[in-house]
């Protein structure tokens, strides 16, 4: 987050660059939520180890860049097929097996694969933080705010590929065929869809959006092993309060949440950033059990 | 001739039993006495999740959470100059009492929710501990905790527990009592009652259990259990800081009870002993430690989801069935 100092008359830019920061932060947890809304959702896999996907596809990009020279494009680019292909595979490994047993099953088996996840990360690159070099470094003032490049180009990217990823599943055959499993899974079956193939496809999507989002952050803020775990259950929390498999509520749950750190970080206490999240889950779960849009889960 | 019968029935457990009491003269090596101390206390606190999670069906992952706050009570009490008897138990009970009023709400929540909704509130409890400063000290956390104050004992004279032998005796005794709260519960109509609510809970409603009233109950229980593991350990180890409270202490816990078996009074126990000492033989992979940890939970789940007590009652079911098989055939030959 920027230091800001108030000053007089300057309340007014004061919030409008926690607004401003709120959107940089809210735009991310839109792209990571959405990814995790269509495995959780329409899968009905409860993917715990999505923010150690994300996180993965952060350090992938940073090792494409300095140890192979990889533009930040191109190491965007090919952190996204890497994870997809990751994604496959966990979907393969760790949650096929137990599609039909009790959702806690494939909880538990999340825990397992988020410990591989992130302490692989650890033994081989190492526990401390790294900085993915700024590609676009420079600021530019508005309406009395500081905003860097980077920061806007996280809230262009993110609105771009919530279009595509709209774009893809209601206009292409692949998209209908993984709505149509979120609809009906036994009525898709029936008209012949193939319901393992669009599940390693949701998986690839999924994993391969969170890679992009962390890509796009990276610069900004530093990456670390840890850094996926807090993020993967903000994910979470936005999905559940959004509503299960709602693509909207997932886009409108992460900026809020990014709004609500922002401004409750930069108002109330900083320390306690976290906890608004998890504290307006708690209560509102507490209202409602099944959240706010929810339907039941099984 | 009860006491024979007795002895002749449950040989294996008093034997084991013996063989714990007898424990102290067979280890010498202070570090070896560490990890048996803290697989007894981590045994109390599995056997806690063992209620909620293996019993009762709902994944708490708050776990850690309640311990921590089990071992902050004891540490600030204990410092302020309540004696350690007194602070343990209301140590605990505040654990249950706060387990109470945070199961309210979320046991309402099913599936993974809850176990997300808990999970949530194990990561405020860590943030609390690391930023309320005043109170918890704190990243740094608490420091200099007393150790238990010395009982005196009628005939037996004072017993303090400075020494590693007093420690284990109190985590042991702990322990069993723990083990006996949970074979009185798990055996008696409640305990049923709590599977029932496991096995379906819709079903369980229609013949009269009170679903949600059970799942409160194991709840607090599982809870008082973390708080009283916590307590103790704040105590013994003397020093605590917020990952004390942290899930991943909750995930390890995870790991012994799937992997010792879920749903087993000897499970959890059998988990929390074998894998520190696994990884104490494994120590060159130290590293790796959390991968083979993962991988095994991963496994275990989907190919042993009764654990290593599963597979050992399929052995005995087994040998039984040889045994029966050449009994039934020599009767057969006799008659």
């Amino acid at each position: 987050m920027l230091p800001a100092t108030p000053a007089d008359g300057k309340c007014m830019h004061l919030f409008l660059q926690q607004v401003f920061n709120g959107v940089m932060l809210g735009s991310t947890y839109a792209i990571v939520a959405l990814g995790l809304t269509l495995v959780f959702g329409i899968l009905n896999v409860p993917n715990f180890a999505h923010g150690h996907l994300y996180m993965l596809g952060a350090y992938v990009s940073f090792f494409l860049m300095t140890l192979y020279g990889f533009g930040f494009w191109t190491a965007l680019i090919a952190s996204m097929v890497i994870l997809a292909l990751v994604g496959i595979l966990i979907e393969r490994v760790v949650y096929r097996p137990l599609r039909d047993k009790p959702h806690i099953n494939s909880f538990i088996s999340a825990v397992g694969a988020l410990m591989i996840l992130e302490t692989s990360v650890i033994v081989f690159w190492g526990p401390q933080g790294r900085r993915i070099p700024n590609p676009y470094p420079g600021t530019v003032e508005l309406l009395g705010i500081t905003m860097t490049y980077q920061r806007l180009l996280v809230i262009m990217a993110a609105i771009v590929l919530i279009a595509l990823l709209q774009i893809f599943i209601k206009k292409t055959t692949p998209g209908t065929t993984i709505e149509a499993v979120a609809q009906n899974r036994e009525g898709a079956m029936l008209v012949g869809v193939n319901v393992n193939w669009v599940s390693s496809l949701t998986f690839a999507i999924s994993t391969a959006t969170a890679a992009a989002a962390a890509c796009l952050v990276a610069p900004i803020f530093m990456i670390s092993p840890t850094m996926g775990a807090l993020l993967g259950m903000k994910a979470f929390v936005i999905v559940i309060l959004g509503g299960l498999g709602s693509i909207p509520g997932a886009i409108l749950g992460g900026y809020i949440l990014g709004l609500l750190e922002a401004i409750g970080g930069g108002y109330l206490s900083a320390a306690y950033k976290d906890v608004y999240a998890f504290g307006a889950l708690i209560l509102i779960l507490s209202i409602r059990p099944t959240g706010l849009f929810g339907r039941e889960v099984s | 001739m009860a006491a024979i019968k007795f002895l002749r029935k449950k040989w294996f457990y008093v034997l084991l039993l013996v063989l714990a009491l007898a424990l102290p003269f067979l280890i010498t090596n202070r570090y070896h006495f560490q990890i048996v101390i803290m697989g007894c206390l981590f045994s109390i606190s599995t056997l806690g999740l063992n209620l909620i999670l293996g019993y009762t069906g709902q994944a708490s992952l708050a776990h850690a959470g309640f311990f921590g706050i089990g071992a902050y009570g004891v540490a600030l009490m204990a410092k302020s100059g309540i004696s350690f008897w007194l602070a343990l138990p209301l140590s605990a009970l505040l654990t249950a009492l706060i387990g109470f009023l945070i199961g309210l709400p979320t046991l309402r929540t099913r599936g993974s929710y809850f176990a997300i909704v808990t999970l949530c509130f194990g990561v405020i409890v860590s943030i609390v501990a690391g930023n309320w400063i005043d109170l918890t000290g704190g990243y740094t956390g608490v420091v200099g905790i007393p150790l238990p104050n010395p009982l005196s004992i009628p005939l037996a004279g004072e017993i303090n527990f400075q020494s590693l032998v007093a420690q284990y005796y109190l985590v042991l005794a702990f322990l069993l009592f723990t083990l006996l709260v949970m074979h009185r519960l798990v055996y008696s109509l409640l305990g049923l009652s709590f599977m029932a609510i496991r096995n379906n809970e819709v079903l369980a409603g229609a013949v009269g259990i009170n679903p949600f009233a059970g799942k409160i109950l194991s709840f607090v229980v599982a809870n008082f259990f973390a708080g009283l593991a916590g307590g103790i350990y704040a105590s013994l180890m003397g020093s605590i800081s917020p990952s004390t409270a942290s899930f991943e202490l909750t995930f390890s816990w995870l790991v012994y009870l799937l992997l010792g078996g879920v749903a087993t009074l000897a499970g959890p126990i059998l988990g929390a002993f074998a894998i520190p000492v696994l990884m104490e033989y494994l120590q060159s992979l130290v590293e790796y430690r959390l991968i083979i940890f993962g991988a095994l939970l991963i496994a275990v789940i989907i190919y042993f989801p009764r654990g290593l007590m599963g597979g050992f009652s399929t052995l005995e079911e087994r040998v039984r069935a040889f045994y029966g098989r050449r009994r039934g055939a020599k009767s057969a030959v006799a008659g």
